[in-house]
């Protein structure tokens, strides 16, 4: 034994460990990422080659199988429904329900969550907790007192009653995101822009809402999915009308005819890549860092 | 340009025990700067942000102008912030930074333009105006802070610790460089700091807070020469004032202080401040350590206070000594020519009519015994 024992890795031998531990950790990080991506994706591919599929090869093949033989893909499903109409007229009407739902809520949200960060007045916190306890409420629960209600005041069966009905239920967990997003602007720029001579207003339209953008992108993204996405409420709110969303259109399908996939995946398809185009539209606004040199 | 005047200010805040702001008065004058220091938590903030109207004051007046702003808004007060933080828009380019409130008061767009083109110019800020506070380094967004503040034109600027961000360097040219702003423009500035040497460096005069409660307002050399208190004395200067506590000992005409085991030999000013304290009453003296020096045969008229060198710390020209006496540790600004080593044991000495003295139970100071 020598007095002076050996250490096992140079420090050279460490850092290049340090670095492979470091490499294979983040190469494993990604493998699980584009394995969940890929999983994610895979329903939507098929859904997307089925839309291109003529009916009949659906119940010979899976789509995995048409792929190899591209030639048998054709664009008749497309141009089908859009000649039956009845799904160009679901998407309006989704899109007429979703886009004024949708600017609502971010619209309310954000001038509440204002009121509730910046203003001072007597009750706030406890319409904070009121608030907060109305993002538990279950919406089934008010399906039933709600349409009664909507009968009576003539509401049921229209699109204003559906994105009123959207609106109110959104609200809450909106205007919570809202204010827990603005609790993170320093007090510091509201009271700089009140010296300024700013108003409440101007002080909500040029400091608060440049600043709140990432927050609103996200919720709007959000709730325009939602809304679009929604089946429950069209179907107790709509079920009688003669226009009736996409949700509720494939749905007819699928009880009418049991089995016209190839219209189903195609009008499931379009359904699905609007509310895609929306989100690659916002996500500019996803800047991280907005409040970089506010403060110090 | 305007007076400031706060008479009787108080301020407590909703759910806070204690006041504040405790019967604040104070009269700044037109053109004035106007430095508010004290420790931390002091309420020198809070004095301020009542000033500007960020806060509702409890009771009294605040004057701007001779204009009672009690319930005036924050915007109509006429008045700039410079902010402890800067508070920079972050979204909006330095150009907009600086044209925001002239912007809110609609002035026409060429005023805008040439407004903040000056300002910039002032500051060394114009090739920067169309970056984003972001991206600017911790001293320039600290001008852009200033800037916005110099463009309104107001009738007084109000400060926060606007040094504070800054590293030391920094920190003391723009100390020179607010100082240079302020003969150039005129304006009262009201400035807020817990630093004390930015205070005796920048202010005309100063106010010294503690607690809520203002203590003595003066020009520095004022403050430095006859603070009203221990807390002043021992607050202004640095390397801070030394104190030593003792009973006061009458032998016929002189006076003495007794330290456990030692007794100093008071005189001059010293001596009359301690002929009005009976046989046997407390009595602190204060000296500022630049003051002291070792004692040589020569030293007439002074006070002497043998002590035991513990630290000697190497300034250049001059040599801080930490001692102690009677387990008071006492520092002293003496020459380096001195040749005084740790272990040493010296006389130090000080004018006998430097020397300050403080009545322990009240921290009043006593007779007007330092006059320099
Ligand atoms: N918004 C507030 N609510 C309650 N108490 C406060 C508030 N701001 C400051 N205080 C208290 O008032 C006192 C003075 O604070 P401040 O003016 O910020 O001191 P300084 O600026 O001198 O450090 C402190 O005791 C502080 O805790
Ligand atoms: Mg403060």
């Amino acid at each position: 034994m020598t007095a002076v024992a050996a250490p096992l890795t140079t420090p050279r031998q460490g850092r290049r460990q340090g670095r492979l531990r470091r490499l294979f950790s983040r190469s494993t990080v990604n493998i699980i990422l584009v394995v969940i991506g890929l999983l994610w994706l895979l329903p939507s591919f098929g859904l997307l080659v089925t839309s291109f599929r003529p009916a009949q090869d659906f119940f010979s093949a899976g789509w995995w199988q048409a792929i190899a033989h591209p030639f048998t893909l054709t664009l008749d499903n497309y141009r089908h429904i859009l000649q039956t109409g009845g799904i160009g007229d679901a998407i309006l009407t989704t899109a007429l329900i979703t886009v004024p739902a949708t600017l609502l809520v971010v619209l309310i949200a954000s001038l509440a969550a204002y009121g509730l960060v910046f203003l001072r007045w007597r009750g706030r916190d406890w319409v904070l907790v009121l608030i907060v306890a109305l993002m538990v409420v279950p919406l089934q629960m008010a399906l039933i007192p709600v349409a009664s209600l909507y009968r009576s005041v003539g509401l049921f069966n229209s699109i204003p009653g559906v994105v009123l009905f959207h609106v109110a239920f959104g609200l809450p967990f909106a205007i919570f995101l809202m204010r827990n997003f603005y609790t993170g602007i320093p007090k510091d720029l509201l009271e700089a822009a009140r010296i300024d001579g700013a108003n409440e207003w101007m002080m909500f339209r040029r400091i608060v809402l440049p600043l709140g953008k990432p927050a609103l992108a996200s919720l709007a993204i959000f709730e325009f999915l939602w809304v679009w996405n929604d089946l429950l409420v069209s179907l107790v709110f709509l079920s009688g009308s003669s226009h009736v969303p996409i949700t509720v259109a494939i749905l007819g399908q699928l009880r009418q005819f049991g089995s016209n996939i190839d219209l189903i995946s195609t009008a499931s398809f379009v359904s699905m890549i609007i509310p895609l185009g929306v989100f690659f539209a916002f996500q500019r606004y996803f800047v991280r860092g907005v409040l970089a040199g506010a403060v110090k | 340009m305007a007076r400031i005047e706060f008479q009787h200010v108080d301020k407590r805040y909703s759910g806070a025990e204690g006041l504040a702001v405790n019967d604040l008065n104070l009269d700044v004058k037109d053109g004035e700067f106007l430095v508010l220091v004290g420790p931390s938590g002091c309420g020198k903030t809070t004095a301020l942000r009542c000033l500007a109207g960020l806060e509702d004051i409890s009771s009294g007046d605040i004057l701007i102008g001779d204009r009672v702003v009690n319930d005036l808004p924050p915007k109509d007060r006429d008045i700039a912030m410079v902010f402890q933080s800067y508070a920079l828009y972050p979204h909006m380019s330095l150009f907009e930074n600086m044209a925001f409130s002239i912007r809110m008061r609609k002035a026409p767009k060429a005023e805008v333009e040439s407004k903040v083109r000056e300002a910039a110019q002032i500051l060394g800020l114009e090739k920067l105006l169309d970056r984003k506070p972001g991206e600017l380094s911790g001293g320039q967004r600290q001008r852009v802070a200033l800037g916005r503040a110099i463009v309104r034109d107001p009738a007084a600027f109000l400060m926060d610790e606007p040094l504070s961000n800054l590293d030391a360097k920094l920190r003391v040219q723009t100390r020179a460089e607010i100082a240079r702003l302020h003969q150039r423009l005129g304006t009262t500035i009201v400035y807020v700091t817990h630093d004390q040497v930015e205070a005796m460096t920048m202010g005309d005069r100063i106010c010294v807070m503690r607690d809520g409660l203002l203590q003595q307002v003066g020009t520095p050399q004022e403050l430095y020469e006859h603070p009203v208190n221990l807390f002043v004395a021992g607050f202004i200067g640095s390397p801070a004032m030394n104190f030593l506590t003792g009973r006061v000992a009458h032998d016929g005409a002189a006076a003495a202080l007794a330290l456990d085991g030692l007794q100093i030999t008071l005189s001059g000013r010293a001596a009359a401040a301690a002929r009005t304290c009976g046989d046997g009453q407390t009595l602190t003296i204060g000296m500022r350590p630049e003051h002291l020096d070792v004692a040589t045969a020569h030293t007439s008229n002074a006070v002497r206070v043998p002590v035991l060198v513990d630290v000697v710390e190497f300034l250049g020209n001059d040599a801080l000594l930490h001692a102690t006496v009677g387990g008071t540790e006492v520092v002293a600004l003496v020459p380096v020519a001195r040749g005084v080593a740790v272990g040493d044991r010296v006389e130090l000495a000080i004018a006998d009519d430097l020397v300050h003295t403080f009545d322990p139970q009240t921290d009043h100071t006593l007779g007007n015994t330092a006059a320099a």
